[in-house]
């Protein structure tokens, strides 16, 4: 898989998380900025006009509405390449009930479309794609047995419920109403797709809306800022990058 | 209630259980003291139907309150129906393992913690944003029979549940100017979105919604639920192109307007 920024022989996560902890206290300064209006002399420095680009070396997905959307995408290429994965492991039609099957079959075809339609957006919306464009990104999933069905599902639902919690966090974090609407559009989907992984998982049961994820007083379920997403989605990703504009 | 599409309803379900006639279904209808005089109201004004009852609520602002006003109304609807179907025992205790009973539980509870947290976000029952709860009339007149006929619970509750879904969806934009409900109510609507693939699951469906599809065995009335559901054209990209237009529709849910949700409540509200 080509990359045109740097790997790095750093634990990923290990080196979000750090980037993490030191920008927490810049995002709020951030926030308080858009809310007060933007100047002049905040420009430069507010998050919200960061662009996806590499920045010494490392490519960071950048702030504002192209820093939600270019994380969506990395969100989505990892959802995408686990279910192509799964779908084309060798034990596929034999270790999975036809029912299964059927699902990450589904779910293979939504995932995928979901990355192509971050790409086609994000070229289309960026400034420069050629340089802002996040590129493809390579994974690697460690001992994880993809013709094994306990794993599969297992990593399945944790992609899932992911991919819930780190949209839902980061709606609030776009501006644009459109764009809103595309990630509404989207996270209702994945919340589908967690519920059926989990039924397949525990069918008889109250899981698919489980009170793991969903809290028993609200009725609320998990909303994540990229801050808290990354260091478990980065555990799968090889290619470093950085998300030093995003809470 | 909007009383046009009723009749469509009415005609529409006995075509679909092979039986009796539009005629039949009107036959019915008559028998409702209630609503007698609307049964004269021809068909052929169907296309202009604007007719409502004065109970019906008008379409929420375009606003951060007017968003948790429809979200609070239609979460009012979903908790009474399920507690009215835990309450009358349609739900079988046993059926799966005790699944549907176990799903119907969990939802219930669900939409209660949503009815309380709309209430408090909307400043407590004594706040000027309050809106009461409606009355609902989940048989429609006596077109459905929700709490003694089990598919007809699930079938309403599917479009219940896949209303929520696209309603949320399109009360998202109202949410924009306040960060803190915005994540609130994609907390919910996300909530909304495991509960419709359960129950979609239940009746044997798919847990997302293929083009207009409202599915295997669901109302004709139900379809303004699945209308426009179809879209396969997101920001220029056509999502058909890789595996067809169901995988493209199924791959994103589309909202409903508020006039287009409210229009749905209405259909339950007397």
């Amino acid at each position: 898989m080509k990359n045109v920024v740097s790997i790095q022989e750093v634990n990923p996560s290990f080196t979000n998380r750090r980037n993490f902890l030191k920008i927490s206290g810049l995002t709020l300064v951030g926030t308080s900025l858009l809310l007060a209006g933007c100047n002049n002399d905040d420009y430069e420095n507010n998050p919200a006009n960061q662009f996806p680009g590499v920045r010494n070396g490392v490519f960071d997905l950048g702030g504002g509405d192209f820093g939600v959307l270019t994380y969506a995408y990395a969100l989505e290429q990892l959802e995408a390449d686990f279910y192509t994965k799964v779908v084309n492991s060798s034990g596929f039609t034999t270790n999975f009930t036809a029912q299964d099957q059927a699902v990450l079959t589904d779910l293979y075809r939504h995932e995928v479309i979901h990355r192509e339609f971050f790409k086609t957006a994000l070229t289309g919306a960026l400034p420069d794609p050629n340089t802002q464009l996040l590129p493809t990104l390579a994974f690697d999933y460690g001992t994880l047995n993809f013709s094994n069905r306990t794993q599969v599902l297992a990593t399945a639902k944790a992609l899932e419920d992911t991919g819930v919690a780190a949209y839902n966090g980061a709606g609030k974090l776009i501006k644009s109403p459109d764009y809103l609407l595309l990630a509404g559009k989207i996270v209702s989907v994945e919340a589908r797709h967690a519920s059926a992984i989990r039924s397949l998982i525990n069918p008889n049961s109250k899981d698919f809306a489980g009170d793991d994820v969903v809290n028993g007083t609200t009725g609320l379920d998990v909303a994540s800022n990229p801050s808290q997403i990354l260091p478990v989605a980065g555990g799968f990703i090889t290619t470093n990058f950085t998300a030093q504009y995003l809470p | 209630m909007n009383i046009l599409k009723f009749i469509e309803s009415l005609a529409d379900e006995s075509v679909m259980q092979s039986k009796g006639s539009r005629r039949e279904s009107l036959g019915q209808f008559s028998q409702l003291g209630k609503n007698l005089a609307l049964a004269a109201i021809p068909f052929g004004l169907a296309s202009v139907s604007t007719s409502a009852y004065a109970a019906d609520i008008p379409p929420t602002p375009s606003t951060p309150i007017g968003a948790l006003q429809l979200a609070l109304t239609l979460e009012y609807l979903e908790k009474e129906f399920y507690q009215m179907a835990l309450d009358s025992g349609v739900i079988p205790l046993l059926e799966n393992a005790g699944r549907d009973r176990k799903v119907f539980e969990q939802i219930s509870k669900h939409e209660n913690s949503h009815v309380t947290f709309l209430i408090a976000g909307l400043g407590g029952t004594a706040s000027a944003n309050f809106v009461p709860k409606p009355t609902f009339d989940f048989t429609v007149g006596g077109a459905f029979s929700p709490f003694t006929n089990y598919p007809t619970f699930l079938a309403l509750a599917q479009a219940f549940e896949d209303t929520g879904v696209r309603a949320y969806k399109g009360q998202a934009g109202n949410l924009i100017s306040t960060p803190d409900l915005l994540t609130a109510a994609l907390q919910i609507h996300s909530v909304e979105a495991r509960h419709a693939s359960e129950v979609r699951r239940l009746r044997g469906l798919k847990g997302w919604i293929s083009g207009n599809q409202r599915g295997a065995g669901m109302p004709a009335a139900t379809q303004a639920v699945y209308d426009g559901e179809e879209v396969t054209l997101q920001a220029g990209y056509n999502t058909a192109t890789l595996f067809g237009a169901d995988a493209g529709s199924e791959s994103y849910d589309e909202p409903l307007t508020t006039a287009q949700a409210v229009a749905i409540a209405n259909i339950f509200i007397v």
